[in-house]
């Protein structure tokens, strides 16, 4: 008996001392593969990048745990719940994207593990039923604001008078976004001569473009990931519609060229950054990139960086990196320098940032304008 | 008139869907017939037609003559293989268990095919085998694809007519169809036939599937679900069993989707097609064209 107390207490010490390095896990919860795995490819290379940079002068050793969503909200809170219980991770990057974050947020929250998004903007990922969740935060801005913006531009830079909305009824994402920007285009006295959904495997949208080529738009609105996007493009234009294609965040890949070809040429589309922007921050980061991953890093790449930056600073930055004291932290962040610009948390955890509105050209996307909240 | 126009280019939209539908409703209709199977692994078929398709293109740089005939070819052998491997060996064993063997093999073909070893469970983007034109008419704009595929489909719906109603091995398998154990003591050989129809029936799914590819350029392993059901729904509405039945079935159901989003919503499609199923099954279990009544 005696033995096994010494072994015991043997063992116990030897925990103690690799307790003693300090080493702290880190989630990063992310689509690898699926229907946007691109977006989640440049958010993990954004992620090995920021924990390069904190290894050289950080106080702890950090430990990924990376984990494969899918775009899947049911594997993203699975993700989430292994995150938590068995890798017990201090605190978790990601996801992604809006319909994936809003249950994993829940979870997050729940286990009060302080979790920063980079990029899911729909207003619920922070928010439930008009209560805060306290340990949620995120490094973009909201789907209101982004709707608004896409709309206003319609209205006074394209000179729209009349709209039509294209959008998944089944995405949070794509169905906030059609529903604030068909509100302000109305605000504006513009109209809305379709508002149309279609479900997530659609792929065969000719009934619905045919219904809203009858009402020749001037602006087609598309509020979705780039994949679908890119498929309802071509679809408009081979039924020889020549409306002006708007869209948000979601278009932002170098896959929609491929997928869409010429159809998408023309198209305006909101976004959180563009690399033609000249900032030293942005430009240090797009500099490392390109090195490490042989591409220019898209806005998924750009706040997925910034997102686990904000995190890695909180754990460097309170006295012991407990979660509690990592959300009060994140709680009274202000002006954190990062990629995509100035970035603080107002009291939703949401960050009031500039939206940037891009123009899709032959062979690459131009920076057309900044518009500030 | 306008309105004339827009029923007009709604109907072609309904023909391109139908027309696929039709395609892989055929598959579903022959198997049945002759073995009183529901091969839930045809829809998956047609996507391995797909993805064998786009390799051959992005891969070898084949023409598209050769693309067309090379993966028919490779999706009638994975139909012969699958009945061999997974059906065959189940022949004489309850229903029910060639049932769930068929939900097996297709569960089997979309998960082990998901690996990212090989065809992964990402999104790829079909390519265009050629540029796309539309012609623009007075009242309703058509593209070269839709032709092309009404002009495919028709082609091979009329060469599985003359297959089954004018050659020897079309009588067989109405034989077969009609009564397994008499046709066999007539002297046809069950198990030729089998595969015989097994053949016919993936090769015109890996048909569905470039198609399909072409017309919608983005492909992925889970796409032959919805298809998949949507045909079977279309054979058992024109009556399970019976080859004309699977066609006209076919392209009711494509055309009522593209009318349901067309003039009442698009959120109300899938659901009215699955009520249709119900309504059928219900009302007249055998389909349009079936006479006498099946026992399930």
């Amino acid at each position: 008996m005696k033995k096994y107390v010494v072994i015991f207490f043997l063992l116990f010490f030897i925990a103690n001392i690799s307790y003693a390095k300090d080493t702290i896990k880190i989630g990063l919860i992310t689509p690898l593969t699926g229907d946007v795995k691109t977006y989640g490819e440049s958010a993990r290379n954004a992620f090995v990048i920021a924990l390069e940079e904190y290894a050289k002068k950080g106080k702890y050793t950090i430990e990924p745990v990376i984990a494969d969503d899918k775009n899947d909200p049911t594997e993203g809170a699975n993700a989430a719940l292994k995150l938590i219980t068995q890798d017990k991770v201090i605190a978790i990057s990601g996801p992604l994207t809006s319909k994936v974050t809003i249950p994993v947020s829940d979870i997050a929250n729940k286990n009060r593990i302080p979790m920063v998004t980079g990029t899911a903007t729909n207003p619920k990922v922070t928010i439930y039923e008009g209560k805060r969740k306290p340990y949620i935060f995120r490094a973009c801005y909201t789907d209101p604001f982004q709707g608004t913006v896409a709309a206003n531009f319609a209205l006074n830079e394209l000179k729209a008078k009349t709209a039509a909305v294209l959008y998944d009824v089944g995405n949070d994402y794509s169905k906030g976004l059609a529903e604030f920007f068909k509100a302000t285009f109305i605000k504006g006295n513009g109209a809305i001569v379709a508002y149309e959904s279609y479900q997530k495997d659609d792929v065969d949208f000719s009934a619905l473009i045919s219904k809203i080529a009858l009402k020749k738009p001037d602006i087609i609105y598309l509020p979705d990931y780039y994949n679908k996007v890119a498929l309802i493009a071509r679809q408009v234009r081979e039924k020889g519609l020549k409306s002006t294609l708007l869209g948000s965040d979601g278009w932002d890949s170098p896959e929609l060229m491929k997928i869409a070809g010429n159809a998408i040429i023309g198209g305006y589309f909101t976004n959180h950054y563009s690399p033609d922007r000249k900032d030293p921050i942005a430009d240090a980061f797009i500099k490392r990139y390109k090195e490490k991953h042989g591409a220019v890093p898209d806005a998924m790449a750009a706040l997925g960086y910034d997102a686990t930056m904000i995190l890695l600073k909180a754990i460097d930055s309170v006295k012991k990196p407990t979660q509690e004291e990592i959300m009060k932290y994140l709680s009274s962040l202000k002006n954190h320098k990062g990629v995509t610009g100035n970035i603080g948390f107002d009291k939703n955890g949401d960050a009031v940032k500039s939206v940037v509105l891009l123009k899709v050209e032959k062979d690459k996307v131009k920076y057309m304008t900044t518009i500030n909240p | 008139m306008e309105l004339l126009g827009y029923i007009i280019e709604q109907t072609i939209n309904g023909l391109q869907l139908g027309a696929v539908y039709a395609l892989i409703a055929l598959g579903y209709t022959m198997v049945y017939g002759v073995l009183r199977l529901i091969n839930f692994a045809h829809g998956d078929i047609f996507m391995l037609g797909a993805f064998i398709a786009y390799f051959l293109i992005t891969k070898f740089g084949m023409p598209i003559y050769l693309v067309f005939i090379i993966t028919m070819l490779s999706t009638g052998l994975a139909g012969y293989l699958i009945e061999k491997i997974a059906y065959k060996p189940l022949r004489n064993a309850p229903k029910i268990s060639l049932l769930i063997t068929a939900v097996g093999v297709s569960l089997f073909l979309e998960y082990f095919l998901s690996l990212n070893a090989l065809f992964t469970p990402n999104y790829i983007a079909f390519p265009r085998p050629f540029e796309i034109e539309s012609y623009d008419f007075a009242l309703f704009t058509v593209t070269n694809i839709q032709l092309l595929i009404f002009l495919i489909t028709f082609v091979s719906l009329f060469l599985v007519y003359l297959l089954v109603y004018r050659t020897k091995y079309g009588k067989a398998m109405r034989a077969v169809s009609y009564d397994r154990e008499v046709a066999s003591l007539m002297g046809i050989g069950i198990d030729g036939i089998i595969s015989f129809t097994f053949i016919v029936g993936a090769s015109l799914a890996g048909l569905g599937g470039i198609l399909y590819g072409i017309a919608y350029p983005q492909i992925n392993v889970f796409m032959g679900i919805m298809p998949g059901i949507k045909s079977f729904i279309a054979a058992v509405l024109g009556g399970i069993g019976i080859v004309h039945g699977a066609v006209l079935g076919g392209f009711i159901i494509g055309l009522l989707e593209v009318f349901v989003s067309a003039f009442i919503s698009s959120t109300f499609r899938d659901g009215l097609i699955f009520i249709i199923l119900l309504l059928v099954l219900i009302l007249k279990p055998s389909g349009i064209f079936g006479k006498r009544i099946e026992k399930v």
